[in-house]
């Protein structure tokens, strides 16, 4: 979603303002947000953990009755309101976008907001040749079980090999 | 390449009573939750961004995985009877095809191995093992996901790990099962007391089937409750300990009530078998029970030699959309619960033409 001001940059914040009983939303991008005067707002929205409503009350002039102001993923559009309704986040990108929440609520489902495991092999070749390896080894444990000493020395060759070019 | 049709007269690999403890862990099952990076996550995907994922993993798995070794569904093309038949199969859930356009699902030779796309999240990988070996499933998945993300980028980050449409997933992405039988444990009222315990240590607990409450056959899932924090071999020890521990568990129960209550059990037994052989109707809730029955049986010697695959076989065979399927036509209530009792007498008495020699 573009920004409804400048028609170029892509939405990253959604500005809900109440003001007569008439409700107005905008979507603006963060320069946009900022030539409105939107600021402070949006510096208090990304500030604060978990309560996304931080930035909601500002006095302003007696006309407006409510307003808030609330961070958009540039991936999806979508707000962490919208996540907190629905349960499901938008895109991978959210998770950056709203890190700071994510990691109290992860910390509060898994006990932890940290990744210990597998990560995919292209980034990390590292640790797909560690898995060669162990595999390797594998395959040399069952051809010296079963006596096949020749491809046993031919696989503890690749593993020497593979060592020495991590 | 084989159709869905083949799949209805064949047996799910994971059923087919290999592994180890067979008789008490029905099956151990490791899924994998992935997602594209530059789309947005399922939920929130137009009908044109689901389609470009379906066509990225097609051409993913078609690298790895020939074609004649597989079958693909697209899940808009199916019939309520075969999205329901899947689901039976442990190869989709209710939801999938039904909630949302643009589903996709690979199943392996022997339904083994399945990947599922647009389901809650982009991919799923699925890998089912007959009898306990989680280790085994894991390394399946493993490598499969490896072969998968050779031809994709999945949505990944160094903190969070593999993202996932609901942070309950987020990390590993792994979800590791076993489905085990502890007919023995609701025997003697000791389950409530065991499966708090395994709640206790980070792990769900629930029947079959997704049922909830209302426990069918005895059958119960235990899973790890979360997916960050811990690496995959972590989760999976910990998997493979806990259910050790039930399994013991249980088999003191048996113990117990064969030293206590051997007449009564020894009954039980003979009756199921007497009614499954002998009814004219059955519902399939009360087969799940009677097989329960039939699997202690077997399991503590009582019937020598009905072998597990005859009572598997059942237990798949007798649910709703396998009976129609195998009948080829949608059929009511009244007259599956005909067909079943039918099905069952026939099952039974041509094993023991066969040569069975029940006590
Ligand atoms: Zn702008
Ligand atoms: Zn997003």
């Amino acid at each position: 979603m573009l920004c409804d001001d400048c028609g170029k940059n892509p939405a990253t914040i959604k500005f809900t303002q109440i003001v007569n009983n008439k409700k107005t939303v905008l979507h603006l991008c963060r320069d946009c947000a900022e030539k409105r005067g939107l600021k402070e707002a949006i510096s208090n929205v990304s500030f604060s953990l978990g309560d996304l409503f931080a930035g909601m009350t500002k006095e302003k002039s007696d006309k407006v009755e409510g307003e808030k102001a609330e961070i958009l993923c540039p991936g999806c559009g979508h707000s962490f309101a919208e996540f907190q309704k629905i349960g499901k986040l938008g895109c991978g990108i959210c998770y950056e976008t709203f890190s700071s929440q994510l990691k109290d609520l992860l910390r509060r489902i898994h006990g932890s907001n940290q990744h210990v495991g597998k990560s995919p092999p292209q980034l990390t070749p590292k640790m797909e040749l560690k898995r060669e390896v162990r595999k390797l080894r594998e395959d040399l444990r069952k051809a010296i079980e079963s006596e096949e000493f020749e491809k046993a020395a031919e696989l503890r060759d690749r593993i020497r090999e593979l060592n020495k070019g991590s | 390449m084989f159709n869905l049709n083949d799949l209805k007269e064949k047996l799910a690999t994971w059923l087919d009573g290999s592994g180890p403890h067979p008789d008490l862990v029905l099956s151990s099952r490791v899924r994998l939750a992935r997602n594209l990076k530059g789309f947005p996550f399922v939920h929130y995907a137009n009908k044109d961004q689901l389609n470009q994922i379906l066509v990225t993993v097609r051409e993913g798995v078609k690298d790895f995985w020939p074609s004649q070794d597989g079958l693909f569904l697209q899940m808009d093309s199916l019939s309520d009877l075969d999205k329901d038949f899947l689901v039976e199969r442990h190869l989709s859930s209710p939801g999938f095809g039904r909630e949302r356009e643009g589903g996709g699902l690979f199943v392996g030779e022997g339904e083994e191995v399945s990947i599922i796309v647009n389901e809650e999240d982009h991919i799923r990988i699925q890998v089912i093992k007959s009898g306990f070996q989680p280790q085994t499933a894991w390394e399946i998945a493993d490598q499969t996901d490896d072969q998968l993300s050779r031809g994709m980028e999945f949505s990944f980050s160094e903190r969070f790990g593999y993202l996932t449409a609901c942070p309950t997933n987020t990390g590993t992405g792994l979800r590791a099962s076993v489905l085990i039988h502890l007919p023995g444990l609701v025997l003697t009222n000791d389950i409530n007391k065991v499966l708090k315990g395994v709640s206790q240590v980070g792990f769900v607990v629930r029947g079959f089937y997704g049922e909830g409450t209302n426990v069918l056959g005895n059958l119960f899932q235990i899973s790890n409750q979360t997916t960050l924090g811990r690496s995959e071999e972590e989760i999976i020890e910990n998997l493979e300990r806990i259910t050790q521990q039930v399994i013991s568990y249980e088999e003191k129960a048996r113990e117990t009530l064969i030293k206590d209550a051997r007449d009564q059990i020894e009954d039980k037994i003979w009756r199921a078998y007497g009614i499954l052989r002998n009814a004219r109707l059955l519902t399939s809730q009360e087969v799940m029970n009677l097989l329960s029955a039939l699997r202690l049986g077997l399991g503590m010697g009582v019937i020598s030699s009905l072998s597990l695959l005859t009572i598997n076989q059942l237990l798949l065979l007798t649910q709703p959309a396998h009976l129609q399927k195998r009948l080829n036509r949608v059929i009511d209530a009244p007259e599956r619960d005909l067909e079943r009792a039918a099905l069952v007498r026939k099952k039974l008495s041509k094993g023991e033409e066969d040569g069975w020699n029940v006590q």
